[in-house]
């Protein structure tokens, strides 16, 4: 079956050419004197397919090289005692050096990423990464550092370490902040430990966690890894936490509450301070999910909100490149009054009276150090969550970024990612519903609902065509409570005319299912280097490794 | 002012204008007046690139253990990442790409994956590994999960020859999940099993769902993994093997071992040093097991013209779909590092592989004949055969030696006290931990280096 690709249809359309008339606020035009902002990028990625590396692979072709060392050549035999020693090697591919790097780099060109275009990807602030948090990742003083070694050696990255916690201290309004947990959810249920440890510390077993239904998948996840029970409250009619029902489901056996404010649907819980209060006053701990952190930088605090525990998403507020999948990292800030429960040990600078010759893991309540910066252990701390101290090169970038941006700079961040998710939700809220249409924070839930209703037109049509625009698509069917949504988050370092282009990409995609169905959209994408992935059949027949393919390898 | 907003003002007035407003703090009149942060954040203003990286290379500079010559592992480890690989792994299109949800544009990262996969599975000798975790302490935190969950029963028996802070972190997790935790002493340097041990004193531990030891275990020692087998066999367990990823290239794998599930610290892998993150949480089961998989799981299939593709697969276990009942909260994970092992463990090949395992045990042979020559050095695990690491008893603390020897610029090792402290725990008593020293040698280590080492501790252990 072969399927034409429509034409683009003849539309006046902004950021696609040279402009003379002045920009007229009814269109939200943006006047552009030449070419720019459209991310056209699956052009570039080709088609075909690429063999594995297993398949690349001629026995006795090597590529490793390693140093001359002069140490005896003993035998495998002599080493490792038959019980233990393998018998054959682990087979892995050979390859040539030629090979790999032709082959890695022909994935690469398989693969979308931010450096290629726009990726407006709802809850996931998919920013620019700035290279200089790169260079700052490969200084050879903070790379080649083992983190074992004695605090007297690693003055300077303690040193990184308590600026970072000052800093996210200030940004969040909070006390003090571990930097163990290596993502988000990490976070989530490092941040839910302390919630218990606190209410076990004085005597209290508490059962429940109230979590709303648009949450995170990540949220009821941790409360269960947490040990505690999921109790849902449900969204209001504007798209925010039900006060009433909250009450309803309040009592003194609810250990707290998980909320994201702006919540997932873009939307200021403008009830925050009657929810904290609420919550207080059963006696639970109120917790932030820092997932969209980057709306608020420098214009509103979770401690101020009344929130007890942060976390934040350091690959999404402050730009550490998300690698794929990871690594992120998730430091927790918290509140005063759980600081004697923090992860440990933690870095801190020594004041008088602290520090000692004595080095390495300070034993509970102790802090050691053998210079300006130390170790401590809070007194109840519920123990490590981290086989060292958290993803510590992400940490080091992340510093770079605020330091670069500064108080000034990071409150222009929210600014600009606000206005470019409040320009889009206008522009498009006459091709798309918006059901909850006013003034949205980072990000806007968008819906395909009519589309889908009188053209066929669904939410994930939408994000496939978008692939074939070259944008990368939206977070579809999230939040939940949004029937065949689009959670479209631009970011602040797109510009109007990137916008322009995501908008018009959108408009034709609209306008070609109201003109001529939905047809050309279930085929989309199809200039993407594969074309819609059979997902049944990867759970029905799993093949998870190369070994697992039937009659072949 | 720096920043990376490509706005213009005439394009902020023009876009506020479309919105009806006319000045950027209303847009967030949502925000209740009296929360809102008057006078902005108490943070210096922003500065330009070169200020800030000059800061943070001074800060760099003051991490003297970056210049030593590293003899330290504890599960951290000095190996070749060669130009190669970081400039593979360094392409932005992996490092900054989000999650592959859309698979038709997320092929490259997909299957890099894919072959991870199969590679790190070769590796543990069993048939299904996941997209990774975030280090090896979280995927052996996992893997109790998992264990306890297949077996039914709650009580986990820990090797205390588990690395230190990854039992610190077992336990920290048991607060959520109820899991009871035993942990298991060692005697001369291997577990002692309720077998020999608890019978004697009367006491047994409640029976185990799981059952956790390390190969070799973080003193460097080779554990008996067939009585483990059948331990887990008498009490019905899962059995759970941490298994250094390196050392695999010359040790019969965990899972001829029998091993239900295998986990290990990836860092090895490409990835350098980096005070200790972002690192990779190796993490393989048995088929058996792959319903209660944590994490994602990249799968081959084929797309609507009937190409060879890959997703991840299995989505109905993970958090953003199965919420609550999910088998793991894990959400974002270390792609990136699984990526970079992908490409190291192509860069080695089956041979390189066994030259790197073998060297680390050649050096780590040659240093330790010439260590226990030393009159102030002795062995802290008796004759129990190591493969790349060693644990040293030296006649002043260790934590002294460590000192005394960055002054002749070796990292010496990693001062026992500084995972257990100073009383010692199930693996080591106190006199073991303040005067034990972990010592690895890895490939890139010189007979110039290791004798210069020697020569060195002869100093550093005279009282």
């Amino acid at each position: 079956m072969t399927t034409k690709i429509p034409p683009t249809p003849p539309r006046t359309t902004y950021g696609t050419g040279p402009r003379t008339a002045p920009p007229s606020a009814h269109d939200g035009a943006v006047q552009v004197h030449a070419p720019g902002g459209r991310a056209l990028s699956a052009p570039l990625m080709g088609r075909g397919e690429e063999p594995t590396i297993f398949e690349l692979s001629e026995a006795g072709r090597h590529s490793w090289q390693l140093r001359t060392t002069g140490v005896p050549q003993w035998n495998v035999e002599e080493l490792v005692p038959e019980a233990h020693r393998r018998e054959v090697p682990v087979p892995l591919a050979e390859v040539s050096e030629r090979d790999l790097v032709g082959h890695f780099t022909r994935l690469s060109h398989r693969q979308y990423s931010v450096d290629l275009g726009a990726y407006p990807l709802g809850s996931c602030t998919m920013k620019y990464n700035p290279k200089v948090c790169d260079a700052v990742a490969s200084l050879p003083g903070l790379v080649g550092v083992h983190p074992g070694a004695p605090t007297g050696m690693v003055q300077g990255w303690l040193a990184l370490l308590v600026e970072l916690e000052e800093a996210l201290c200030e940004v969040t309004g909070m006390s003090a902040v571990t930097f163990q947990p290596a993502a988000g959810a990490a976070g989530e249920l490092t941040g839910l430990l302390l919630m218990r440890a606190y209410h076990d510390a004085r005597g209290e077993q508490r059962r429940r966690v109230v979590i709303p239904d648009s949450a995170h998948g990540t949220n009821p996840a941790s409360v269960t890894s947490a040990g505690y029970e999921v109790t849902t409250v449900p969204s209001d009619g504007r798209g925010c936490v039900d006060a009433a029902a909250l009450r309803r489901v309040l009592d003194r056996d609810v250990a707290g509450m998980m909320l994201t404010n702006p919540n997932t649907l873009g939307l200021f819980e403008e009830d925050i301070e009657l929810i904290a209060a609420a919550v207080h006053d059963v006696g639970g701990l109120l917790y932030y999910d820092g997932a969209n952190l980057n709306a608020i930088l420098g214009v509103v605090r979770p401690g101020d909100m009344g929130f007890d525990v942060v976390h934040m998403n350091l690959h999404k507020t402050f730009a550490t490149p998300h690698g794929g999948g990871g690594p992120g990292a998730g430091p927790v800030a918290v509140d005063e009054k759980l600081v004697d429960f923090l992860p440990g040990p933690r870095p801190v600078r020594l004041g008088p009276g602290l520090g000692g010759s004595s080095d390495g893991a300070p034993a509970s309540g102790v802090t050691t150090g053998a210079g300006r910066y130390g170790w401590t252990m809070p007194p109840r701390s519920i123990g490590r969550v981290h086989s060292w101290h958290g993803n510590a090169l992400v940490l080091a970038r992340a510093l770079s970024y605020i330091l670069v941006h500064g108080g000034d700079g990071l409150r222009r961040v929210a600014e600009r990612a606000v206005l470019n998710a409040n320009w889009l939700r206008v522009r498009l809220s006459s091709t798309y519903d918006v059901p909850f249409d006013r003034p949205c924070m980072h990000e806007v839930v968008l819906s395909a609902s009519t589309l889908k209703r009188h053209h066929g037109l669904r939410a994930l049509d939408v994000a496939k065509r978008l692939l074939e625009e070259g944008f990368h698509a939206p977070t579809v069917y999230f939040p939940l409570v949004v029937e065949e949504a689009l959670m479209v988050e631009p970011t602040e370092t797109e510009s109007p005319q990137t916008l322009s282009a995501l908008a018009e990409a959108f408009e034709r995609i609209a306008a070609e299912a109201e003109e001529g169905g939905a047809d050309a959209a279930h085929a989309a994408p199809r200039t993407t280097p594969v074309r819609r992935v059979d997902e049944a059949r990867a759970a029905r027949t799993l093949v998870p490794t190369f070994d697992a393919r039937a009659g072949e390898g | 002012m720096a920043d990376y907003l490509p706005h213009t003002d005439d394009e902020v007035a023009a876009m506020l204008a479309f919105l009806g407003l006319s000045d950027v703090d209303e847009l967030f009149a949502a925000v209740p007046g009296a929360l809102r942060l008057a006078g902005g954040l108490d943070l210096a203003d922003g500065r330009p690139e070169p200020d800030v990286l000059a800061h943070l290379d001074a800060l760099a500079r003051g991490n003297g253990a970056a210049d030593l010559v590293c003899f330290a592992g504890a599960g951290a480890y000095d190996h070749e990442v060669p130009p190669v690989v970081r400039a593979l792994a360094g392409r932005s299109e992996f490092v900054t790409a989000y999650t592959p949800y859309q698979p038709e544009v997320a092929q490259g990262v997909l299957q890099a994956i894919f072959e991870y996969q199969t590679m790190v599975a070769r590796l543990a000798g069993l048939p299904i590994a996941n997209a990774s975790l975030y280090d090896g302490a979280s995927a052996l935190v996992e893997a109790v999960n998992l264990g306890t969950a297949a077996s039914g029963r709650q009580a986990v028996w820990v090797s205390a020859g588990v690395h230190p802070h990854w039992r610190s972190c077992v336990r920290t997790f048991s607060h959520g999940s109820g899991h009871r935790i035993v942990e298991i002493p060692l005697t001369g340097g291997v577990t002692a099993w309720p077998d020999d041990a608890f019978s004697a004193t009367g006491v047994m531990p409640e029976p185990p769902g799981v059952v956790v030891v390390a190969y070799p275990n973080y003193l460097g020692c080779l554990e008996d993994l067939s009585a483990v087998r059948r331990l887990a066999d008498a009490h019905d367990a899962t059995m759970v093997v941490a298994a250094d990823p390196v050392a695999a290239g010359i040790l019969r794998s965990g899972g001829e071992w029998g091993a239900d599930v295998v986990v290990g610290e990836g860092q090895a892998f490409g990835t350098p040093l980096s005070f200790g993150g972002p690192y990779l949480g190796l993490f393989c089961c048995a088929a058996a097991q792959v319903r209660r998989l944590p994490g994602r799981l990249v799968g081959e299939t084929l797309d609507a013209d009937g190409r060879r593709a890959y997703v991840t697969t299995l989505r109905t276990r993970e958090q953003d779909i199965r919420r609550e009942k999910a088998t793991s909260n894990v959400c974002t994970n270390q792609t990136l590092m699984a990526v970079t092992a992908a490409v190291q463990l192509g860069w080695l090949g089956t041979a390189g592989l066994a030259e790197v395992a073998t060297r680390c045990a050649r050096g780590t042979r040659y240093l330790r004949e010439a260590a226990f020559k030393i009159a102030g050095i002795s062995p802290l695990t008796g004759r129990t055969p190591v493969v790349r690491e060693l644990a040293l008893r030296t006649a002043v603390p260790a934590r002294t030696v460590v000192d005394r020897m960055a002054a002749e610029g070796f990292l010496a090792g990693v001062a026992l006290a500084d995972l257990v402290g100073d009383d010692g725990d199930g693996s080591v008593d106190a006199d073991a931990a303040v005067h034990g020293l972990l010592v690895a040698v890895t490939e890139r280590r010189t007979a110039a280096e290791i004798d210069g080492y020697v020569l060195a501790l002869d100093k550093a252990v005279r009282r």
